[in-house]
């Protein structure tokens, strides 16, 4: 059995063509409101590069290869992990009227207020 | 059939991966479904990058012996690399994530040029087609690289000032023609096997060196205002070396996740631009400013200045407040004030919106982070497009560190380097109150006739500190009414 797939001239601009359309669909959709976290979260997204770096660093077979191979996975891992902690945590803060923290929040503000009162 | 297990694992995780960032990213078009959609991607990440470590099976006789340093090295760089952008990435103030994105955005560029420079020194990229796309893969992901570090320099303030060379284009394009005359060269050594003029590895690293110092000048002269711009497209190009990386290594997951994301970025950027009336070309060689700069038509009018909290009583009368707010707001780290004195005029009985230009901030759709982070719910929130009609039956405009977004100038005036740029109409409220540390200029360094208008009244003062002065008059007035 054979599981490598050849991805040479037409197949591979077939891939790279389906992908591209899929980003461009993908991303109109998205409101303003998200485009810093949107931004960020494709910048995430290509740091799949670090796969590449890994494949690199293990073929590498002298020092100079073993050098820029693990320059590679570094840089790929800090791509990867960075993107993903600043999206995640954006993401994070968006919330409707009502939510649970924002009644907790306000809450607390009308206790204060109270209070001097 | 059980040497085939790890390739079978590699294709079907890279499958799955594929499959979940591009999930992850349709997810993220709703902020409800935003942070499932985040996660999905990540997973996807995390079980393609534990998947990749069993190419260890099928690595070629020349690089077996050096494996268990190999293996030793790429745990170690992924537990430095990932574990420094990981605590960076969590620390760093909400305020300087423009600039984050870029530095995280030049590794990725930098990873996808450091593969490529392990295929052409290795010899390994066979054949004429391989040759030029690992190249070119090389050009864009080390242009990436240099250029995003000096858009994180700029946004970071370590280079203050653009810097501008007459015929600095010219020479731009030089290098950009010896980079790619070198990358030819390459190719026909390779291909012909003729002899070449230098070593081939100095070659490479001349072919680096030069595509380094290139993004460097093409980023160097473009000014701090228009680096979201710059960033977005930094970030699509990223996108579209990974791709080219991932034909290169045979990796279809490189190639989808790339080639998504080179698209998106692309659309992004042409939002991005557009919403500040510029063509991208525009963005990258006209020096913005730098023209029509002492063009100063004849404003009419003064500047009315007035207490904080005459302004912050006023509001509490008011029924409809239309609170503009701009970076200014985030750099006096206002947000959080901001948003209690919203909560005191909601209680009051008082309307307020928020209007959020699509440039607002450094980046787009920053400060809609910058709110979210305060606890202000996004329903009260609102894009140009939805709010700008609003603005004729408001009550007050509440203008905070903002400028150019509200200068009338970019409706009226033909003259003006923003004419054209959409604005928010905070003009046309009955009262207009701006928030400001001082009579200087915006960013464009424009004057703004809105400060100048009838019904424009400036509040002069660090924003946290006049927010805190309207609080405290406004809770001051409950006071005395419960007397």
């Amino acid at each position: 059995m054979e599981f490598q797939i050849a991805m040479t001239g037409f197949v591979a601009l077939y891939i790279f063509m389906l992908a591209g359309f899929a980003g461009w669909v993908i991303i109109g959709g998205v409101p303003a409101i998200l485009h810093t976290p949107l931004m960020s979260g494709s910048n995430f997204v290509h740091g799949i590069v670090v796969v590449g770096g890994i494949f690199a660093l293990l073929n590498a077979s002298t020092v100079l290869e073993q050098a820029i191979g693990f320059f590679a996975v570094l840089l790929g891992a800090g791509n990867a992990a960075g993107g993903y902690a600043v999206t995640d945590r954006m993401l994070a803060m968006f919330q409707v009227s009502g939510s649970k923290r924002h009644h907790a929040k306000s809450r607390h503000a009308k206790a204060k207020h109270t209070r001097k009162v | 059939m059980l040497p085939m297990i790890p390739q079978l694992t590699i294709g079907v995780t890279d499958l799955a991966a594929a499959f979940l960032f591009m999930y992850g990213l349709k997810r993220m078009s709703s902020p409800v479904t935003a942070p499932s959609g985040i996660f999905a991607a990540g997973l996807g990440m995390l079980v393609a990058i534990l998947a990749s470590f069993l190419y260890a099976f099928s690595v070629g006789a020349a690089a077996k012996p050096h494996l268990p340093i190999n293996v030793g090295l790429a745990v170690l760089a992924l537990v430095v690399g990932g574990g420094a952008a990981w605590w960076s990435g969590r620390k760093v103030a909400m305020t300087t994530m423009p600039q984050m994105v870029a530095l995280y955005n030049g590794m990725g560029g930098g990873a996808a040029g450091a593969i490529a420079a392990v295929e052409l020194f290795g010899g390994k990229a066979q054949g004429s087609t391989q040759l030029v796309v690992t190249l070119i893969g090389a050009l864009i992901g080390a242009v990436s690289l240099s250029g995003s570090l000096i858009a994180w320099a700029k946004l970071d303030g370590v280079i203050k000032k653009p810097l501008r060379v007459w015929g600095q284009q010219a020479f731009n394009g030089c290098v950009m023609l010896v980079t790619l005359g070198i990358g030819g060269y390459i190719v026909f050594v390779v291909q012909s096997g003729a002899a070449p003029l230098l070593a081939m590895s100095s070659l490479i690293t001349l072919f680096f060196g030069c595509a380094l110092v290139f993004g460097i000048l093409m980023t160097l002269p473009i000014g701090g205002a228009d680096m979201p711009v710059v960033i977005s497209i930094y970030n699509a190009l990223t996108g579209l070396a990974v791709g080219l990386e991932g034909f290169v290594l045979q990796n279809p997951a490189l190639m989808i996740a790339g080639m998504v994301v080179g698209a998106a970025g692309t659309l992004l950027t042409l939002l991005m631009a557009k919403a500040m009336n510029r063509s991208v070309s525009n963005v990258i060689f006209t020096n913005f400013g730098a023209a029509a700069k002492h063009k100063h038509g004849a404003i009419k009018g003064s500047l009315k200045p007035v207490q904080a909290g005459d302004a912050g009583i006023f509001m509490r009368y008011a029924s409809k407040v239309i609170i503009v707010p701009g970076y200014g707001l985030a750099a006096a780290q206002g947000q959080q004030k901001l948003y209690e004195f919203v909560k005191l005029l909601q209680a009051a009985g008082v309307e307020v919106k928020f209007a959020i230009h699509p440039v607002a901030g450094r980046m787009p759709g920053q400060m809609d982070v910058l709110l979210a982070e305060a606890g202000v719910p996004y329903d009260i929130i609102f894009q140009l497009e939805d709010i700008n009609d609003d603005f004729a039956a408001a009550d007050v405009a509440l203008v905070i560190g903002a400028n150019d977004v509200v200068n009338p100038a970019a409706r009226d005036d033909k003259s003006s380097p923003i004419f054209g740029m959409p604005i928010l109409n905070a003009d046309k409220a009955k009262k207009v109150y701006v928030v400001k540390r001082g009579e200087g200029k915006g960013y464009a360094d424009i004057e703004n006739a809105l400060f100048y208008a009838d019904n424009c009244e400036m509040v002069y003062g660090d924003a946290q500190a006049v927010l805190g002065k309207m609080i405290e008059a406004v809770r001051g007035l409950g006071l005395s009414a419960a007397a």
